[in-house]
Order: structure tokens, then C-alpha cells, then sequence
């Protein structure tokens, strides 16, 4: 028997280099898939909760988690569409045209 | 022995395939790896008893958005970022505040007691189905919440079609 412990564990690193790959990268496209790999670190800790507590609402939130993800990767990937028409580039750090 | 074997393959390949796709250089790489991570995650909750949501997981994630995912990688023409270095400069502070983030959590890991269990066992669960279960708890314990998700879907698909379309000449 796997104990809930591992799965946290597990879940709390997969944030956690989610968290690092959100920070350190310039690539606007790879931060979003880093906020895309945060949300199934949290997903990978209800799933294991709703398990262990038997308990059907973790994987209802789940279940919501995926329909707001699936959402946010629409409108940001229609936002990288935008900002590329106006700027050639995907790296943050040249679109500052709002920098005072 | 045969469970302790299975989760300690899938963690590992989760945590291999995570460093990956934050670490390629080629948005192409990062995504068709974050492909395999879902499929790896989609396995981990089959392994919880959570059929439908691996089912979910595999026609959403990796079926739907990824997909879109790499549809808009490969619609910009990304050829000359290769050459931009692949992190920050100060990438070993984020990894300090990612560790000691990691660190906090990981401490009050071992303080988890779980709590009054509900009543839906596994025995419970397998002889409804997942699906049937899943379902009758979702509409209607969860029906507005539910109705709720369902706007902001609506929302997000007019909000793409106005962000990405081409402003119309006046």
C-alpha cells in the first residue's frame, strides 16, 4: 500500500519545478505550460486526498480544476497570439512597450 | 511490493518528465514531453481508482490542449529564439525560493492525519461504477458550481475568438 504521503510529495515537487520553470524561463509559451504542470501537481494531491479520505469532492474539484485550465490555455495562447502580431517574439523581456 | 514498484516508476518518470519540459529549449520538445507527463499522470489516477478522471484527463489534456498547444507553437515561427539563453540570470534565487517553498510544505507532510472518511470506499465505488458515482455527486450536491464552470467556458471561448481575431477596418 502506497502511503498518502509519497502522492504529496510527489504533488508538492511537480508544483515546485512548475514554480522554478515559471520563474527562470523568458519563453512566454513554455511559463504557460509551467502553470499548466503547477495545476497537475495540485490535481495529483486531491485525487489522492478524495482516495484516501473516500471521499467523491477532490475529484469534483478535479474536475473543475481541468475546465478553468482548459480556459486559461485558450485565453492565453489567444494572448500569445495577440502580443505576436504586434512583436515578433515570444520572450517577456522584450515586450516592454508598456514600461514607463 | 508490485504497488510500492508501480508508484515509484510513475513518480519517478513524473518528476524526469516535469524537469524536462521546464528545461528544452525547443517549445516543440517541452510540449510533446508535457504530452507524456499527462499520459504518465492519467496512469497515476487509474492507480487511485479514478477511472473517468483518467479518461478526462487524457481526452482534455492531452487530447484537446495540448494540441492546442502545439497548434500555436508551430503557427509562430520560433526559429530565431533558439539562440536566447534558456534561463534568467538569477535562476539560482528562484531555485532557492522553489527549494525552501518545497522545504515549508514538506515539514508539515508528516503532520497530515487523515480525517472522518466519507462514504464513498472503494468497494462502494466499484459496484456503482466511478462514472455513475462521479456523476450523481456532480449534479446535484455540485449542479450550480457546475452551471458556473460552464459560463466561464462560454467566457473563455468568446474571449479567444476576440483576442485573436484581426481588428475589423471601421
Amino acid at each position: 500500500m502506497v502511503s498518502l504521503q509519497s502522492y504529496i510529495v510527489l504533488s508538492m515537487i511537480v508544483f515546485t519545478i512548475g514554480i522554478f520553470g515559471f520563474l527562470t524561463r523568458r519563453n512566454i509559451i513554455i511559463m504557460l505550460l509551467s502553470v499548466e504542470l503547477m495545476l497537475n501537481g495540485v490535481n495529483i494531491s486531491l485525487v489522492a486526498f478524495s482516495h484516501y479520505m473516500q471521499d467523491m469532492r477532490g475529484q469534483i474539484m478535479v474536475f473543475f480544476i481541468i475546465a478553468v485550465a482548459a480556459a486559461e490555455a485558450a485565453i492565453g495562447l489567444a494572448l500569445i497570439i495577440a502580443l505576436f502580431r504586434n512583436k515578433p517574439t515570444v520572450n517577456i523581456d522584450e515586450i516592454n512597450i508598456m514600461k514607463g | 511490493m508490485l504497488p510500492k514498484l508501480f508508484f515509484g516508476y510513475f513518480a519517478a518518470a513524473i518528476v524526469l518528465l516535469s524537469i524536462l519540459v521546464i528545461t528544452r529549449r525547443n517549445a516543440v520538445h517541452s510540449v510533446l514531453w508535457m504530452l507524456l507527463l499527462f499520459f504518465h499522470i492519467a496512469a497515476l489516477y487509474l492507480f487511485l481508482n479514478a477511472e473517468f478522471l483518467t479518461a478526462v484527463q487524457l481526452i482534455i489534456y492531452a487530447g484537446a490542449m495540448l494540441v492546442l498547444y502545439l497548434f500555436v507553437v508551430m503557427l509562430l515561427n520560433l526559429k530565431k529564439e533558439e539562440g536566447v539563453s534558456r534561463f534568467v540570470d538569477f535562476w539560482p534565487n528562484a531555485l532557492v525560493i522553489a527549494l525552501a517553498l518545497l522545504f515549508a510544505i514538506g515539514i508539515s507532510v508528516r503532520a497530515i492525519v487523515i480525517g472522518p472518511t466519507g462514504g464513498y470506499s472503494v468497494d462502494v465505488v466499484k459496484k456503482a461504477g466511478h462514472t455513475d458515482i462521479l456523476g450523481r455527486v456532480l449534479y446535484t450536491e455540485y449542479l450550480f458550481p457546475f452551471e458556473v464552470v460552464s459560463v466561464v467556458l462560454l467566457v473563455a471561448i468568446i474571449g479567444a475568438i476576440v483576442l485573436a481575431k484581426k481588428k475589423l477596418k471601421t
